[in-house]
């Protein structure tokens, strides 16, 4: 007990000698030059907040998956009769999304071009029978009901309002998956802020679906006057 | 995009259940229970702590031998309507987790948003809300079992019927597949309606003329539980007995059924 309470004693003597010093000269700077110190100071703090929520955070939020291996777009639609030869909607109104195996093996049983990613997809996945796992740019939390056939058949959208150019690349862009929550980066987007969106694509989010909906005129719920929450969630 | 969303004639869809028709074995709790991914125990004895979005009540006349009746009660989710759409649970909600939706009068409950304070099982006057106090447990292998189209639920979330939304989800899809607007009335039909062997479970909306559901809740049988409390639910009861009708609701000895029922009904 009596060294803890020397032990404070001497501290306390310490902290009213030791700072004798600098006060004399803490008297000297003008108040207007310490005010400048901290606005300094603020600024400082809170450009370095921003670099590590709006850059550094985002950059560890995300990490890179490779495809499987590339497919080109550009190179296939001119080989078939559309999109719809590929990505299609079954008799029940359900889209098929991406393409089985079976659409590909017509013309995969064998290595036609002799490209890397084409062995890779012919020799690892068609000889082997197993589907490819795509992961899907697009994919949304498994509480989300999204119906193509609405859009697409109903409203009459293009493909590309919804996923961007994707339909027509030569190349598969970087799949980036949230750390946290597992989601793809399409779905909140580049922008952290989602501030100055020009295209529709450029995010998919909750609000995103709800704003077009409310558009188009959409407002069945009695809580939140957009849309009901059982139309995009099941 | 081309085409907006033009507006249809909005939808409330509802439940005919003839009590003088059901038999009480269970066909519709099973169904239910299958067709949503509603999770169970080893014990479900404990009713604090089983899941049943449909659940079938026994109700009895309390009378000796030989005048003893029994009557069978299943009872969902009421989805009530309330006034425009406040029903109980919708408005005690601070997360608003449950919402209802103008255009087919359906009372959804979102289980990503909800935090488990269980408000609107208090508000709730008909028990038709669960809380989940644990994470399911299915028997192995039965994961791969479940249905895509129902999300699962996880530990401190509320769950409770959703007249099988699902369905309807599915049934639209391919209605705008086909060009169509509107679903032929067996299109869209629940689990336990497809399920009930006596066919005591009618389901359809209440505002179309051409459904079934339409002139059976003006059957002189017809009834609502708790009717009087304003909550305007969108389960209707029939039954020819007198007093089966009146335990739907809490009645003064000189009351009669039907006239209280007037009361609320401009
Ligand atoms: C030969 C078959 C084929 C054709 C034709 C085809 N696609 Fe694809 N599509 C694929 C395959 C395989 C993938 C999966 C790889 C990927 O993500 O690109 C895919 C993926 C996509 C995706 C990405 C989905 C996601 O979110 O990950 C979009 C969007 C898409 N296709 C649109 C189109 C459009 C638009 C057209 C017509 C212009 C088209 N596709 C034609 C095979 C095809
Ligand atoms: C109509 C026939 C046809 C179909 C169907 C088809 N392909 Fe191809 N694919 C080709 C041809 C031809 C080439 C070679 C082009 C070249 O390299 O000159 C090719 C090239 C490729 C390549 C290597 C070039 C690249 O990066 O795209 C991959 C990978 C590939 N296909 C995957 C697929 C997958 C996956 C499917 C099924 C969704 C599919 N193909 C369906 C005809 C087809
Ligand atoms: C209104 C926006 C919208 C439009 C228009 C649209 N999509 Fe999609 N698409 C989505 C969303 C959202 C998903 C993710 C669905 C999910 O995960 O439940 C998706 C998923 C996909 C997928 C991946 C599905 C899978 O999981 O396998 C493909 C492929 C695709 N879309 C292709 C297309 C094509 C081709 C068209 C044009 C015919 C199209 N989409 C039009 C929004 C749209
Ligand atoms: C117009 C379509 C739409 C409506 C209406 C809608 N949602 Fe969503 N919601 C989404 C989409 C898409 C996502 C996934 C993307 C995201 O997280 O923003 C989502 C995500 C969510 C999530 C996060 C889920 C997760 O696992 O990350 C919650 C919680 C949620 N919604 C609750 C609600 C509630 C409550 C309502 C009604 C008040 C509602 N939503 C209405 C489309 C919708
Ligand atoms: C650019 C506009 C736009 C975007 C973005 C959009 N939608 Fe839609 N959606 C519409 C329109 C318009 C309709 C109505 C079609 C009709 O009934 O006329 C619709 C209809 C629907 C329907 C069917 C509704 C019903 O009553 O059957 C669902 C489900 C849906 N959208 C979900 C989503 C989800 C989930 C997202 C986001 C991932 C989304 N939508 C994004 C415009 C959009």
């Amino acid at each position: 007990m009596s060294t803890i309470e020397e032990n404070t004693k001497d501290s306390v003597d310490a902290a009213v000698k030791e700072p004798g010093a600098p006060e004399k000269e803490s008297e000297k700077i003008e108040p207007g030059l310490a005010q400048g110190s901290i606005i300094v100071s603020f600024v400082i703090g809170l450009a370095i907040a921003l670099i590590i929520g709006w850059i550094v955070f985002p950059a560890l939020l995300y990490s890179e998956k490779e495809q499987p291996f590339d497919f080109s777009h550009e190179v296939h639609n001119d080989l078939v009769d559309g999109c719809e030869s590929c990505h299609y909607f079954r008799d029940d109104g359900t889209f098929a999304g991406v393409p089985k195996l079976w659409l590909c093996r017509d013309c995969h049983e064998e290595v036609q071009g002799g490209t890397a990613d084409e062995e890779t997809f012919v020799y690892e996945y068609v000889w082997n029978d197993r589907e490819v796992p795509w992961r899907i740019y697009s994919k949304q939390p498994d509480c989300v009901f999204f119906s193509h056939a609405a859009h697409v058949v109903k409203a009459e959208m293009d493909c590309e309002t919804c996923h961007g150019p994707i339909g027509e690349s030569d190349s598969l862009k970087p799949y980036e998956e949230n750390v946290i929550t597992g989601y793809s980066r399409d779905i909140w987007g580049k922008s952290i802020s989602g501030l100055n969106k020009k295209h529709i694509w450029e995010s998919m989010k909750m609000d995103d679906c709800a704003d077009c909906h409310k558009e188009a005129g959409m407002e069945s719920s009695v809580q939140t006057k957009k849309d009901a929450c059982f139309v995009c969630h099941k | 995009m081309k085409k907006g969303h033009e507006h249809k004639n909005p939808k409330k869809y509802g439940m005919v259940i003839d009590l003088d028709k059901c038999t009480g074995c269970g066909a519709c709790m099973v169904a239910c229970m299958a067709e949503n991914n509603v999770p169970f125990k080893k014990d479900e004895s404990n009713k604090l702590d089983s899941i049943t979005w449909l659940r079938v009540y026994k109700l009895t006349n309390n009378k000796p031998y030989p005048d003893t009746e029994i009557c069978y009660l299943p009872r969902p989710c009421m989805h009530c309507e309330g006034s425009h759409g406040h029903s109980p649970c919708v408005s005690v909600c601070p997360a608003t987790a449950t919402d209802y939706s103008t255009e087919t009068g359906i009372v959804s409950q979102i289980y990503t948003r909800c935090f488990g304070c269980r408000y609107c099982m208090a508000a709730c006057p008909y028990h038709a809300r669960y809380f989940n106090w644990w994470d399911p447990v299915w028997p192995t292998g039965m994961e791969q079992m479940l249905s895509p189209n129902v999300s699962p639920r996880m530990r401190g979330v509320v769950e409770k019927c959703s007249f099988c939304y699902h369905r309807y989800q599915l049934a639209m899809e391919k209605a705008y597949f086909e060009e169509r607007e509107d679903l032929e009335e067996d299109e869209y039909q629940t689990a336990c309606t497809e399920a009930c062997p006596a066919g005591a479970i009618v389901f359809g909306d209440l505002n179309n003329k051409g459904h079934a559901v339409y002139k059976l809740k003006s059957d002189p049988r017809a009834f609502r539980l708790l009717e009087r409390l304003g909550t305007n639910p969108k389960v209707y009861y029939l039954s020819s007995r007198e007093w089966v009708r009146r335990q739907g609701d809490n009645y003064l000895e000189h009351e009669e059924t039907g006239k209280a029922r007037q009361k609320v009904h401009h």
